[in-house]
């Protein structure tokens, strides 16, 4: 009865109702349309362009480019930072593996027993990221430097020789990363630990698991999206990151970030630069595909 | 359809000693005594706050008593964890485990233990048919129904054949039609495998059509325990018998008779109650009860018989249910009585308004300790 009313109402619908209707299904798409604009403008022309960039030749001197579809401008690139990149890889993995480890207990705490105080503690969390990042990474430097906080009391307790050193170490690159990146792995650990059941610890224990048991085969693998968004949100940037390399790095740890940053700043070469963020940008994307293809498209949004 | 191993398993009864919960300064279970027979179908029934599923926990191993001690047959388990005890339980959320295949769900306590795949695919095999969900054991929970979910859980408590089996409200997220059907289910499993099952709830109807005994809880003490039949025919205390069914209730003053008719005196005369169901101990202020379907609605002047208590009243509110009907009657001194008349077609239907006679035998009568201002809270339909 009522699909016949409605394909009735269909078959003999006025102008004026028409156009609402055309008015009602295009609402989504006008409401859409500053964001649609802006990411246009100011996220996918830029990456045309990066992209454009590195199939031209650039006059260093005067910025002026030409077309030149040299795709070896990308192979180039490639060779001559294989080794930076690989580097840059090991230890934004290294870095994001300390995260991981670090902040697990932390999340874990706070969803399971931080009970009405858990706001409390995420903000406690949260509260030093409030901070520029750079001038966070700047105070670190005086923290490490040879004659700063730390150093000092390490040697005041003899534990390390008076000639040591963490600045400049790809030590204190790593741990600079670590620090500088760690929001970014706690708090989708936390939202996917806070989604947990609490009855499942209990059915696991109930079934005769123990506490190692209960986290590996229940805990684990039901955190397994959160803990690889967790991984690709701070490898990601920890992986183009060029801030801590420079302040608290030295010599023999230079990371892509420092030298995309040199291309285009220092040299004016910008078809190479490009170039290089271009395979950056490549493999960040090997990552999102490998997670979309292991634990779907759907769940990257909840914790991004 | 019957399960290999089970009947040779030696049952054991579960006894709770003493057992006292108190988080922070909330009493939850108040110094609980009761002995869990082997092989019996066991229920808590109490409004919400009670205590029943607190007990549940505990016996489950997953809250400490605050003083007690549980005992499975003569082993102290009072500070084993969950993992440690022969028990499993179905909870009331079910808790399956969303990443795993209704096989592995129900495998997961079986592979614990170390038993083989290949043993362990045989036993869940055979819970599966149990339960009737043969070809179902790829699914993941989230494919299937509410009812099959339930029946999921059960197995992967069941195929452990432990000595206990904690059901926790495990049907409240049921409709009411499949709820009728999984009790008749969970009776028909309980009885083929002979497991020890003690369920919680707060539905009063289930409990009495599953049960072999029920424990009526309140504030975290016993009010009434025994078989169904018993719990509602002679109920201990004015809170068993208005949670457990309706029933009317006066105020009465307690006269021990030295033969078998206790009496009562209320405001408006006597009524006579059975001296052997008293309740021991009980004596002075008492309540004295009949329950509605107990009582017969006659017209003023019929003959009371000489086993029968009496009392005459009006009408105030008569209501057509179908399959009966049901009195309000007021008696004199303003106490309301509830009637229910099953619609045989035979007996005449009082208007509102109108005098009538209540009788009812003299062995339906029942005396209660009063509960005080402990009346009965939450679901009591």
């Amino acid at each position: 009865m009522e699909r016949e009313v409605r394909w009735y109402s269909y078959r003999f619908v006025s102008g004026t109702r028409r156009r609402e209707r055309l008015v009602s299904r295009l609402a989504p798409y006008l409401l859409g349309l500053p964001a649609i604009v802006w990411l246009a403008v100011f996220f996918l022309i830029p990456l045309a362009l990066m992209l454009v960039k590195a199939l031209q030749e650039c006059n260093p001197a005067t910025g002026v480019c030409v077309m030149t579809w040299h795709w070896s401008s990308l192979s180039d690139a490639w060779t001559n930072s294989s080794t930076i990149i690989f580097r840059s890889v090991t230890y934004a993995a290294i870095a994001t593996v300390i995260d991981l480890v670090l902040s697990f207990p932390i999340a874990y705490w706070i969803a399971f027993y931080a009970g009405r105080r858990k706001n409390f503690f995420l903000i406690m969390l949260l509260v030093p990221f409030f901070v520029s990042f750079v001038i966070r990474t700047v105070i670190w430097k005086f923290l490490l430097s040879s004659d700063g906080l730390v150093v000092h009391s390490l040697q005041a307790l003899h534990l390390v020789s008076s000639d040591y050193q963490i600045l400049g170490t790809t030590g204190a690159v790593i741990a600079g990363l670590a620090y500088n990146f760690l929001p970014f792995t706690a708090l989708p650990l936390y939202v996917s630990l806070e989604r947990l059941n609490p009855a499942l610890l209990e059915a696991s224990h109930d079934l005769y698991a123990g506490r190692i048991t209960t986290f590996r085969r229940v805990v684990l693998p039901l955190c397994a999206p959160g803990i690889f968004a967790a991984f690709l949100l701070t490898f990601i940037p920890a992986f183009g990151d060029y801030v801590n390399q420079q302040v608290l790095g030295g010599f023999g740890n230079t990371m892509v970030g420092t030298v995309i940053q040199n291309l285009f700043l220092v040299n004016n070469d910008f078809s190479a630069g490009s170039a290089l963020s271009v395979i950056v940008m490549g493999i960040s994307l090997i990552g999102i595909v490998i997670y979309g293809r292991l634990l779907g498209s759907k769940s990257i949004g909840d914790f991004v | 359809m019957t399960l290999t191993s089970t009947g040779t398993r030696q049952q054991i009864n579960v006894r709770v000693a003493n057992v006292t919960k108190k988080f922070d300064d909330v009493v939850a279970v108040d110094n609980l005594t009761l002995e869990i027979t082997g092989g019996e179908f066991l229920s808590l029934l109490g409004p919400s706050g009670c205590g029943k599923t607190t007990t549940l926990r505990m016996l489950g191993g997953f809250e400490e008593p605050s003083a007690g001690s549980i005992y499975f047959g003569d082993r102290d388990v009072t500070n084993l964890p969950p993992h440690q005890r022969d028990v499993n339980t179905v909870f009331q959320s079910y808790a399956l485990f969303p990443h795993l295949s209704v096989t592995d769900n129900i495998a997961f306590g079986l592979r614990r233990k170390g038993v083989s795949k290949s043993e362990a695919k045989l036993r869940v095999d055979e819970m599966l048919t149990l339960v009737d969900l043969e070809g179902r054991g790829e699914r993941k929970p989230h494919q299937l129904s509410g009812g099959q979910q339930q029946r999921v859980a059960l197995a992967r408590a069941l195929v452990n054949k432990p000595q206990l089996l904690l059901l926790d409200e495990p049907m409240s997220a049921l409709d009411a039609k499949l709820r009728k059907t999984m009790q008749l289910e969970l009776k028909r499993i309980q009885s083929q495998v002979g497991i020890t099952f003690l369920y919680v709830t707060h539905d009063q109807e289930e409990a009495m059509t599953m049960s072999d005994r029920i424990v009526v809880m309140n504030r975290g003490r016993i009010e009434g325990l025994g078989s169904p039949r018993d719990v509602y025919e002679q109920p201990s205390t004015e809170f068993v018998a208005t949670f457990l069914g309706a029933s009317n209730l006066v105020a009465a003053t307690l006269e021990r008779g030295t033969g078998d008719v206790a009496l009562a005196h209320h405001a408006h005369g006597t009524f006579r109650s059975p001296a052997h169901r008293l309740p021991p101990g009980l004596t002075g202020a008492v309540k004295c009860g009949v329950r509605p379907e107990k009582i017969q609605i006659r017209a003023l002047g019929d003959r009371v018989a000489a086993d029968e208590n009496s009392l005459t009243g009006r009408v105030l509110i008569s209501t057509f249910m179908g399959v009966g009907n049901q009195y309000v009657v007021a008696a004199p001194q303003g106490e309301e009585f509830v009637v229910y008349a099953q619609n045989s077609g035979q007996t005449h239907a009082p208007r509102s308004g109108e005098e009538v006679l209540l009788t009812w035998p003299v062995e339906h009568s029942f005396v209660v300790q009063p509960s005080g201002d402990q009346s009965p809270e939450g679901e009591s339909s």
